[in-house]
């Protein structure tokens, strides 16, 4: 880890200051990533700006029937908020569905959205890894890759494949499913992104993992109203039953008439450099009866185009199923 | 071999300068008030010191144990505010305004243990004990939060703490017999 | 007895449960400065270039040692070798420019403060001349070796000479069974990562002397291993070591912190503490990878007749670390033609090191789904061929009898309480909802060893009695049990007597391992106890007023503090009374206490085990959960059942983990292990255990040592992960060869 100061602002404006004073500056929240990280040699900030004093706390319900959870809320406080178990079950049970309970009460709702990958060739410094040391090589293509993506790794002819790391969120999938908007400030204002929009792949520039400006700030994350609390499911399969990283995820919520399908939102985790999610997959539900084979329709079309690196290859099928179970369990679900 | 992926000199993260004459911005100490244990205690400090280190290398509560220093293991569970958190991943002086509890403060000052620590000498719920403190701890913290009812809930709301020894079931009869006693009680 | 075979609990619980308790790193001394070690990159090769001078120019950087300004440290081999060192040349921290494994020390940083040290380490640039390497043991199965033989091998033997003609009895047998197996490396992780504070204590005399606490099972271990290697005598060094934050085998050696902070401390005359990351504790010992193949003959009724056990296990280029893999298989089936083979091959790895049921749990789980397939193939019960080929002696060792085994009782009562009797034996039958519900068993075995130890028991005046030995407790229950031991021969009330340990200050004893605590400390404990038995009495009898005057030591018993005559327990004397007599000072005792080899000579001596696990296995997502399990132990006398039974439990659990999740996955290009974290080196977590039970056979043993206790650390694990494969098989009718079976092996 190496030497920086340390900054408490009260003001967002201030924090925005800051990080415009230095460019080095890292925002800190529950730091259980970020410290992680520097201890590791893979994040070195000059300039810590602790965030936990802005006015960015709360839960609170938005005009259009929405929620807005402060960025500064914990995970722990989000899962458990009345309003969110009522409405957003879903979003409970998969915060719940990650990390630890001290973990989850030191990681806030912002800080969720800039976890980096956990692929062990980012995490050593001794190894090459594109996304930590732009142009030094992928090592898990053709190494050990058993928990890295299978969608949205393709290269194109100029350029090869350039990472197949994976988002490790678990709180994401399920914001990716709930169509999340995450509102930020900078100095050019308020912008509000969908959260589709928020992380991105690859491509290129595997270093960058989201879409965010330097020197904006994450304030909320805005659920919208539709919280599929009647039938919804969230499945993680790992190796252990706890405290352990997804090897494949899926967050599940419809909407039905009888055991007819009406809306549905189907995201992946651990498969991709962000939480996947393909509307057009869905579409192939809506207005269909809620039938294995149905689901199995519908989960090959996720999975269509996916790609294995050796050791994640079983992912693929692995997906198909826990999309197929997801489903079932979210039909048969009430709260 | 693939040395073509590898850069040479082998392995090193960019962001290297020249080290500076003068001390480093962020290694000069600074004064930083924590109160531990209900004790309020002023130590020199640099911003990049975690909790965890605060406690065991300038203050010498060594009940806190360091056993991955990544969030990955719970042994350095204390309580802040109440709340059970991983000392390893959070830096000192973030802390200046919070309680902090660590094993050394449960017990009461006339030496009567805390119910958690009793439970774990009767279940004999550790064995080398070096998960012990942070066990407890989260035990405590998950019984204020008030979520675990049942095996199951004690199960995985102790998920955050690894204990080698494989003193799990001990653990959860230790754990479950405080929850019984405290839900007996009015 | 009072307190043996009594739950007592432990002794050091109120310590270990407030915080008291003090491991390695956590002794603070004033002007401690902080050692931080630098890893290297490469699996083969030399170091071409160390540049230090960005680190060193940071004020509060001591030093950065480098194998290039490293002081002088022993010239020979031997001078590095330790009590659990396999034959060959042990690794040499900062030795020279060779590079010999990756994540091999390469650099030491020391500064004023650990902060400072951590950065400085980053600032050291090491560049490397790469050469190739070879760590993928799969790539090379047709190259093994005979191991070399040495110190280590009389106590882990090599397999014995083949018996008959396995060949010609295979192809003769109507029924058989063939199976192959790949076991990854694993790696200890016990949650205290590796540390060592060196208190620089000054010089007398020209003479610096210093006390180290370090993390080891065995104080005198690590004194006589600097000792050798910094050329000081052994009342420079002294070695503590009260509490051991779990060990595994990982303390069997001296670890490379030590070396490095001792280093530290002589040449910098300051305080040193130097901790490994829980990264770098993926860069020392582990289990070693192994590739078994078995093969197993019977004939109809399931006699078997034929018996191969082959196995080919990775090894350093530098020391030949061997375990007991094979041998187990002819221990617990006594088959007329058998052939057991061991070899192994030197890879660009670091030694592998005894981890928990070294080779035990690696060979049984290979042999034990053979003699579930081969059940299945005979269409009988897995107990009842186990029974069918109960073996009374054991062939390995020139037909020798067991001292003790009383597995049959092992089979019968943990059957009972599992209820095994109402098991489906179909694969594929049993089911929960959706689920595919199995239940398999296992057998298990483990050594019943004994070593030399030695004890002192002090009486002091105030009538407390201290024991001690420079043993450990690495959570084994060590302080606990020779506690109750020294009260019960003392006839003392337990709260009257300390037990002490993991100092060299106290008398010797051996490294914490192999499951002989108990049964060698146990014994130096028993014995120094009698011999201040007889001090008292002598004490007593001294006076011609003493009611003991005319009577013979056979004639009085101690208890409740007292020394009485038999036939009249009025006749009493308090110990304190007696201590009085000896002018205010406290009477004290140090005795040796040796096995005798001949007599120990003539039986096969072991633990065992049958294990009877369920699991459940959704076979949609691939994923395995032991719902509940029984062990039932056959480990002679149980000096404390609280105690034992979180061994045996902790044991079930390594099983559990050694089955489903542990494996240190190695990315063969670099030669470096690659998931070296917590988060994705999975062991169990609190989630993943459910019901375990533990039954104790009794079991009588007047062979192995005067207690009768066998010893339990590894026994509790051996059987575990063939029992659960077992149960993985009858739920799904796949059989999984390889370990960990994780969600991808059973699905495809």
């Amino acid at each position: 880890m190496n030497p920086f100061t340390y900054a408490r602002p009260d003001s967002v404006d201030s924090a925005l200051d800051e990080l415009k004073a230095q460019p080095n500056a890292r925002l800190i929240g529950g730091g259980t990533n970020l410290i992680d990280l520097m201890k590791e040699n893979i994040e070195h900030p000059t300039r810590l700006v602790d965030v936990n004093r802005l006015p960015l706390g709360g839960i609170s319900e938005l005009p259009d029937g929405g929620l807005r959870l402060g960025a500064t809320v914990t995970n722990a406080e989000t899962a458990y908020n009345a309003l969110v178990t009522a409405r957003y079950p879903l979003l409970s049970e998969t915060i719940l569905a990650g990390a630890s309970p001290q973990l989850r009460n030191m990681a806030t709702n912002g800080g969720n959205l800039f976890q980096r990958t956990r692929c062990y060739y980012f995490y050593d410094t001794a190894m090459p890894c594109n996304k930590r040391e732009p142009g030094s090589g992928c090592a898990a293509i053709g190494g050990y890759n058993r928990i890295h993506a299978i969608l949205g790794t393709e290269g194109s002819e100029n350029q090869p494949t350039a990472c197949i790391a994976t988002y490790p969120s678990d709180m994401a999938v399920a914001l990716a499913a709930l169509e999340a908007v995450v509102q930020v400030t900078g100095s050019n204002g308020e912008r509000s992104i969908a959260f589709a929009d928020f992380h991105r792949l690859p491509g290129n520039e595997p270093w960058r993992d989201n879409t965010l400006e330097p020197g904006e700030i994450v304030t909320s994350i805005d659920l919208p109203a539709k919280g599929f609390n009647q039938h919804h499911t969230y499945l993680k399969l790992r190796d252990r039953a706890s405290y352990a990283f997804a090897l494949v995820s899926v967050a599940v919520g419809l909407e039905m008439e009888g055991n007819s399908v009406t809306d549905a939102r189907i995201a992946l985790g651990g498969v991709a450099h962000k939480p996947w999610r393909k509307p057009e997959a869905e579409q192939l539900l809506i207005g269909r009866e809620a039938t294995p084979d149905n689901f199995r329709l519908v989960a090959e079309n996720l999975l269509a185009g996916a790609k294995g690196y050796g050791h994640n290859t079983f992912k693929i099928d692995l997906a198909k199923r826990a999309i197929i179970r997801a489903l079932g369990e979210a039909m048969r679900s009430k709260v | 071999m693939i040395a073509e992926t590898r850069s040479k000199p082998a392995g090193r993260s960019p962001l290297q300068t020249a080290a500076p004459a003068k001390p480093l911005p962020g290694v000069e100490p600074g004064s930083v008030t924590l109160t531990v244990n209900g004790q309020a205690k002023t130590i020199q400090i640099a911003p990049w010191t975690t909790l965890l280190d605060a406690l065991r290398e300038y203050m010498n509560l060594t009940g806190t144990k360091k056993g991955c220093d990544h969030g990955q293991c719970g042994a350095c569970t204390v309580l802040v505010d109440g709340k059970r958190i991983n000392a390893c991943l959070t830096l000192a002086v973030m802390h200046d305004d919070h309680a902090i509890t660590t094993i050394e403060g449960l017990a009461s000052p006339d030496g009567g243990l805390h119910p958690v620590q009793q439970a774990f000498i009767d279940h004999d719920a550790f064995q080398c004990g070096y998960c012990t403190p942070g066990q407890i701890c989260s035990a405590v913290g998950m019984l204020h939060e008030g979520h675990a009812k049942n095996k199951a809930d004690v199960r995985e709301g102790m998920s955050g703490n690894i204990c080698r020894c494989g003193a799990y079931p001990h653990i959860v009869d230790a754990v479950l017999e405080v929850i019984n006693k405290a839900e007996k009680q009015p | 007895m009072t307190y043996i075979g009594q739950p007592v609990k432990r002794v050091d619980g109120r310590d270990k449960v407030t915080g008291k308790a003090k491991y390695a790193a956590e002794f603070n001394v004033p002007d401690l400065t902080y050692g931080y070690v630098i890893s290297g990159t490469i699996a083969k090769g030399k170091i071409t270039r160390i540049d230090s001078s960005k680190a060193l120019a940071l004020p509060g950087v001591l030093t950065v040692f480098t194998h290039e300004n490293r002081p002088h440290t022993a010239w020979f081999d031997m001078s590095y070798k330790d009590q659990d060192a396999p034959p060959g040349s042990p690794f040499r921290p900062l030795h020279d420019a060779k590079i010999k494994y990756s994540g091999q020390p390469v650099a030491l940083v020391v500064a004023e403060t650990f902060e400072l040290a951590r950065y400085a380490a980053s600032l050291v640039e090491v560049s490397y001349d790469e050469e190739t390497h070879e760590t993928d043991l799969e790539a090379h199965l047709s190259e093994g070796r005979e191991p070399s033989i040495g110190m280590a091998t009389l106590i882990k033997p090599l397999p014995p000479k083949p018996r008959g003609d396995a060949d010609a009895a295979m192809a003769q047998a109507p029924v058989s069974i063939k199976a192959h197996h790949v076991h990854g490396p694993q790696h200890h992780n016990p949650m205290e990562m590796f540390g060592t504070t060196v208190v620089y204590e000054g010089e007398k005399k020209g003479k610096p002397y210093f006390t180290i606490y370090d993390k080891t099972q065995g104080a005198p271990n690590s004194q006589l291993y600097v000792k050798q290697i910094f050329g000081l005598s052994l009342d420079q060094v002294r070695v503590i070591s009260p509490y051991v934050g779990g060990g595994f085998g990982s303390g069997l050696r001296p670890q490379y912190q030590l070396f490095l902070a001792v280093m530290a401390a002589k040449e910098l005359k300051r305080s040193v503490r130097v901790t490994l990351t829980r990264q770098q504790m993926f860069t020392f010992g582990h289990r070693p990878q192994t590739v078994q193949d078995v093969e197993l003959g019977a004939a109809a009724d399931g006699t078997i007749t034929a018996l191969k056990h082959g196995a080919i296990a990775a090894t350093s280029q530098f020391e030949d670390y061997t375990e007991v893999v094979v041998n187990w298989s002819g221990m617990l089936y006594d088959v007329p033609d058998a052939t057991l083979e061991y070899k192994l091959k030197s890879l660009d790895l670091y030694s592998p090191l005894d981890m928990r049921a070294p080779g035990g749990v690696t060979g049984d789980h290979a042999i034990e789904t053979a003699m579930d397939a081969l059940a299945y193939e005979l269409n009988m019960d897995p107990v009842e061929l186990r029974l069918k080929n109960y073996s009374e002696k054991d062939w390995t060792e020139d037909d020798k009898p067991f001292s003790s085994k009383e597995l049959r009782e092992c089979f019968r009562q943990g059957a009972e309480r599992f209820g095994w009797a109402s098991r489906n034996p179909e694969p594929r039958a049993t089911k929960r909802g959706d689920v595919l519900v199995g239940w398999g068993m296992a057998t298990g075995i483990w050594d019943a060893s004994r070593m030399f130890a030695r004890a002192e028991a002090l009486l002091t005046v105030n009538g407390k009695l201290r024991v001690s030995s420079a043993t450990a407790d690495i959570g084994t229950g060590t302080y606990t049990i020779m506690t109750q031991i020294a009260a019960d021969t003392m006839g003392m009330p337990i709260e009257d007597v300390i037990f002490r340990l993991g100092d060299t200050d106290m008398p010797m004893a051996p490294i914490q391992g192999g499951s002989w605590t108990a049964s060698t400390v146990g014994s130096a404990v028993k014995q120094v106890c009698e011999d201040l038995k007889k001090t008292l009495f002598k004490l007593a009898r001294k006076s011609s007023q003493s009611p003991f005057h005319n009577a013979d030591f056979k004639e009085v018993i101690f208890r409740n503090g007292q020394m009485a005559l038999r036939e009249n327990p009025s006749i009493a004397m308090s110990l304190t009374d007696i201590v009085s007599l000896n002018g205010g000072r406290a009477v004290s005792e140090t005795s040796t206490s040796m096995p005798n080899p001949l007599e120990l000579k003539k039986y096969s001596r072991h633990t065992h085990s049958a294990a009877f696990v369920e699991v459940e296995v959704d076979e949609d997502l691939g994923t395995v959960t032991v719902t509940r399990a029984v062990s039932a132990i056959a480990a002679g006398k149980i000096l404390n059942p609280r105690t034992a039974r979180s061994q045996i439990i902790g044991g079930m659990v390594w099983g559990i983990s050694h089955a489903l999740q542990e494996d240190s996955k190695m990315d063969h290009r670099y030669g470096r292990f690659m998931n070296h974290n917590l988060a994705e080196y999975h062991m169990p977590v609190c989630a993943d255990i459910h019901d375990l039970d533990v039954i104790f056979v009794e079991e009588h043993d007047e062979i192995v040592n005067p207690l009768g206790a066998k010893g339990i650390g590894e026994i509790g694990l051996v059987a575990m992960p063939a029992a659960i494969a077992n149960a993985v098989f009858h739920a799904t009718g796949k059989r999984i060869y390889d370990l960990p079976i994780t969600i991808d092996r059973v699905l495809y």
